[in-house]
């Protein structure tokens, strides 16, 4: 066990910089997500029904051919056809932002419709434009019931950036699979990379805790701070979208 | 965009990714088992009266269920390296799937009202048959839309496996494409596999799901 350690200490630069690959894959990947997610989600509740179609096609298809398929395709796949090579990282972010940017769209639908349709025909009886009532009366309302879905999201798109080790980006597994080889102490590697990933997504957890936190009291609910550190529900992300409306 | 579409590798691999789909439904199906029977088993022993048993189950499972799937794998593979690839795969997603299960049957049996507990205890049943006769039985109808949905899950989880060796429909995918620099062909073949294994299973799950009343 000392073996590992020492190198690991005398190599922390490393891992640092695995660690840089890993959270900027996240960051930028749940960013992607986040942004598809609401134009998708938006798109599933237009009066047009080549929007809807167009969004729900996009959505199974994003959700149906697996990250793992959408992540080589881009890899090796993408440059034979279009001639052009992506980075293994903005492979990363595309597949990652993809993959979840449509599992979240169901959140951002599944919340939308949660928002009681009073809340609607209050802000049109106020003779508020589309675009107010929106952004002042059913997204707060909305935002709240999304976050702990996202926090899910989130964690599981974290959870699949290992993934980067297999196109060879310098990922934090990669890292430390590499400092395994070189001083063969494999349980000890295998278990600091996941007490590792441990802490990231409890770190990750916290944070989204306090983003809910924020956005209720935005809404005048206000939470105790014991909420603050409790960590999310299991939840499927199949079942994004059913969530939002409250069930199991 | 001027690329050569070869159907002709796109037949001849047909086969070898149907080799491949059969391993990759085996251990979907086999993990799903191993998750639906240790999902319960934790679920039940998270209910236990005693803190010495439920404080480490729930660190455990979230644990488990907080760490990279493929990590997991990785490290299951390198320390046990005397047992089967196929073996460690469907042992792993089981267990890294039972931790999410277990938290979905704890809703499913918290679901179940009280009454019918204290009905039980009225009628004098043994812990033993109030479980399987009455909490059980309405739990699992309550758990079964889920349990459908993280089958799926799992299902495209699967090609995770390649990484510890086992030839699934991907690793296959992945071989014949390097061998015959056909990745695009490979790739997008695979990922359509995919995609009309699990879209129908989803829509048969949402159907389920408006029966029970969800």
């Amino acid at each position: 066990m000392g073996d590992f350690f020492t190198y690991f200490f005398d190599h922390l630069p490393d891992v640092w910089s695995g660690l840089g690959t890993t959270l900027a894959a996240t960051v930028l990947g749940s960013a992607v997500a986040l942004a598809l997610a609401f134009v998708f989600g938006f798109m599933a509740r237009s009066g047009s029904v080549l929007v809807r179609g167009v969004s729900r096609v996009v959505v199974e298809f994003f959700r149906g051919t697996s990250l793992y398929v959408q992540l080589f395709w881009l890899y090796y796949a993408f440059p034979l056809l279009f001639g052009y090579e992506l980075t293994p990282l903005f492979c990363g972010v595309v597949a990652f932002g993809m993959n979840y940017g449509a599992y979240g769209s169901e959140v951002v639908r599944g919340a939308l419709n949660a928002v009681p349709k009073a809340q609607w025909e209050a802000a049109v009886a106020l003779n508020m434009t589309p675009a107010q009532r929106m952004r002042r009366v059913i997204l707060p309302q909305a935002w709240v019931q999304m976050i702990p879905s996202f926090t899910n999201l989130l964690i599981q798109l974290l959870k699949c950036t290992p993934l980067l080790w297999l196109i060879s980006a310098a990922d934090l597994t990669t890292v430390v699979q590499q400092m395994r080889d070189r001083t063969g102490e494999t349980t000890w590697a295998y278990l600091t990379l996941l007490v590792m990933y441990f802490v990231l997504a409890y770190v990750l957890t916290l944070l989204m805790n306090a983003l809910e936190r924020h956005a209720k009291a935005r809404l005048g609910q206000h939470t105790g701070v014991r909420g603050l550190l409790r960590s999310r529900s299991a939840q499927p992300a199949e079942a994004a979208g059913t969530s939002a409306g409250g069930s199991l | 965009m001027n690329y050569n579409w070869d159907w002709a590798s796109v037949g001849d691999s047909l086969p070898l990714l149907w080799e491949g789909f059969k391993t990759t439904l085996l251990a979907t199906v086999l993990g799903t088992l191993v998750a639906a029977v240790l999902g319960l088993i934790v679920a039940m022993a998270g209910r236990a009266p005693s803190r010495l048993v439920t404080v480490p189950v729930r660190a455990v499972t979230e644990f488990v269920r907080s760490t990279p799937l493929l990590v997991q794998l990785a490290g299951a593979y390198a320390v046990f390296n005397t047992v089967e690839p196929l073996t460690i795969g469907i042992t792993v997603l089981g267990i890294h799937y039972a931790s999410y299960l277990s938290e979905v049957y704890r809703a499913g049996i918290d679901a179940v009202p009280k009454g019918q507990w204290e009905a039980c205890r009225a009628l004098s049943m043994s812990p033993r048959r109030t479980w399987q006769a009455v909490i059980l039985p309405q739990a699992v109808r309550n758990v079964l839309p889920a349990l459908g949905n993280y089958a799926i899950s799992m299902f495209k989880e699967t090609p995770f496996l390649a990484v510890i060796t086992v030839s699934e429909m991907v690793a296959e995918a992945r071989e014949y494409g390097a061998t015959h620099f056909v990745y695009a062909e490979t790739f997008t073949l695979a990922g359509l596999i995919f995609l009309a294994a699990s879209y129908p299973t989803s829509l048969l799950m949402r159907k389920l799901e408006k029966r029970l009343g969800h």
